[in-house]
């Protein structure tokens, strides 16, 4: 699904984040992206949403080659980008709106889609129970906890139906058991739909739960990609079991002094 | 933003003005200053007729100069603040030209508009047009870049970002900036008024009532400009009060 070739970045005046990096994601897979702050996770993810351009080398997702913002790809960021005026229904419809702005226009909106406002309503609806939103619909973000600003974000972006999910430290400073169940939540979305999804985190033990696939990164250039499978130890839940305290220390040994 | 004028406060501020009034009346004991019993009869019998007319002329341009500075600050304001280094290049001209009273410019703008009403709309327009333009592009380039990029990440192209992002953001700064600067344009207006127009409170207060020492009637001008200020500014804080909702209820979860 994507195909990463050559792929140079530098922001000017620094080291380059990647030179001559390839990496390739199947459908349907889960990935997490591990790596020291500053070592240029969030910048893939920047790249993998067409929002920042590679200065050299290309993406390519479905066989098209980025160049902006993917219709089918959804991103959820680490300080999740909620508009503080807009509450927490608007929220969740905004990504909708947009579309209706626009149109099926094939590069805001897929072209397959009709988006008509009971489908837009009926999909609202859905991702606010899915969420656990319901209570919540009419309050604004300043009033709401980190992990129900984390859910009203995922509805968001979650309404659109992507096939590709960004997520950017998706756990950070939740608490243990909001931290469960929203990894819960997005696993069972990966499981039961063909959702691609790729979650960037410094920490070692949500991405041997949220990965299939571990890519390893550290302080740039990044020339090659360091893929840890885990098959075995990945999935909601998994903390619990010996399997997943083995992965976190060969993670651990693998990774040395970079964390 | 609190909601401080409700009907209660404003009539008790209303007698306690009434009061004051009438006590500085008493004191001063002079035609100059009649007292209101004396002036509201005045301003009741008048509004119905002339002095309504001065009002509606006054009013029209305000409204008129309003307009025309928001209809042209937003665009300007907002592009600057979405063009970063646009911004850096013409920050300085904005800086300079920003605190210059603009009333001194009324002789040139007469000059090249001629003595008209589009003269003294532009005029008062110009004032309001650099109080909106600095506030709507400070907080348009406030923003942070996590928001732009998480809203463009949902399809949103320029339009989408100005439609949803930019414009909502940067409405309650507007809308302050405007009920601040009501108070100066209509100042403007009663100055530019005074020259060689025939309607408008300005004219009425100092050519028609002031100069003919006709002074209940110069305060039922006064009155008359009074009001048209307070209904501006309120109607604009009604509008502020239903924009801050959010940081009214953001407040009130922070108390708790």
């Amino acid at each position: 699904m994507i195909e990463i070739e050559n792929l140079r970045f530098t922001y000017s005046g620094k080291p380059p984040i990647f030179e001559g990096y390839s990496l390739r994601i199947s459908r349907g897979e889960a990935w997490a992206v591990i790596g020291p702050s500053g070592c240029g996770k969030t910048t893939l993810l920047y790249l993998l949403a067409g929002l920042r351009r590679p200065d050299g080398g290309t993406i390519h997702i479905d066989g098209q080659q980025l160049v902006r913002p993917r219709p089918r790809s959804g991103l959820v960021l680490q300080d999740h980008g909620l508009l503080p005026w807009a509450t927490v229904r608007q929220n969740v419809r905004l990504g909708l709106t947009i579309r209706t702005f626009y149109g099926s226009d094939g590069r805001h909106a897929p072209t397959d889609e009709k988006l008509d406002p009971q489908e837009a309503d009926r999909r609202l609806n859905r991702w606010i129970g899915e969420l656990g939103l319901e209570n919540l619909q009419h309050q604004f973000p300043a009033t709401l906890s980190r992990g129900q600003r984390q859910r009203t974000a995922l509805a968001r972006t979650l309404a659109l139906n992507p096939d590709l999910l960004l997520l950017d430290e998706p756990f950070s400073a939740l608490d243990a058991p909001t931290r469960e169940d929203l990894e819960q939540i997005i696993l069972r979305l990966q499981e039961q739909g063909r959702l691609t999804i790729i979650t960037v985190t410094h920490d070692i033990e949500v991405a041997v739960v949220m990965g299939r696939k571990i890519l390893a990164m550290a302080d740039g250039p990044n020339q090659r990609a360091q893929i840890i499978e885990n098959e075995s130890a990945c999935g909601p839940g998994s903390e619990r079991g010996p399997a997943f305290q083995d992965k976190c220390s060969e993670l651990r040994h693998l990774l040395g002094g970079l964390i | 933003m609190k909601n401080t004028l409700n009907i209660k406060v404003a009539l008790w501020g209303l007698i306690m003005f009434l009061l004051l009034w009438q006590a500085l009346a008493w004191i001063v004991h002079r035609p100059i200053l009649p007292s209101p019993i004396a002036v509201v009869p005045v301003f009741l019998q008048l509004i119905g007729g002339e002095l309504g007319l001065h009002f509606l002329a006054s009013t029209a341009r305000v409204l008129a100069a309003i307009a025309l500075a928001v209809v042209a600050a937003v665009p300007i304001g907002l592009g600057l603040g979405m063009a970063p280094r646009l911004d850096r290049a013409v920050s300085p001209l904005i800086a300079i030209v920003y605190p210059i009273p603009k009333i001194v410019l009324l002789p040139v703008i007469y000059v090249l508009l001629g003595i008209t009403d589009l003269s003294k709309v532009f005029l008062i327009a110009l004032i309001i047009f650099f109080q909106i333009l600095v506030v709507i592009r400070d907080e348009a380039a406030k923003l942070h870049p996590e928001l732009i990029l998480s809203v463009r990440s949902l399809g949103a192209g320029r339009r989408a970002l100005l439609r949803y992002v930019y414009l909502p953001a940067s409405l309650p700064a507007v809308l302050t900036a405007l009920r601040v600067s009501v108070g100066t344009a209509i100042a403007v207006l009663f100055i530019a008024e005074q020259s060689l127009t025939t309607y408008g409170l300005g004219y009425y207060i100092v050519v028609e009532t002031y100069q003919v020492l006709r002074y209940r009637e110069m305060y039922a001008g006064i009155l008359a400009m009074s009001l048209l200020g307070l209904a501006l500014y309120l109607v604009i804080h009604r509008f502020e009060v239903r924009v801050y909702r959010y940081q009214e209820s953001a407040n009130e979860h922070a108390r708790k």
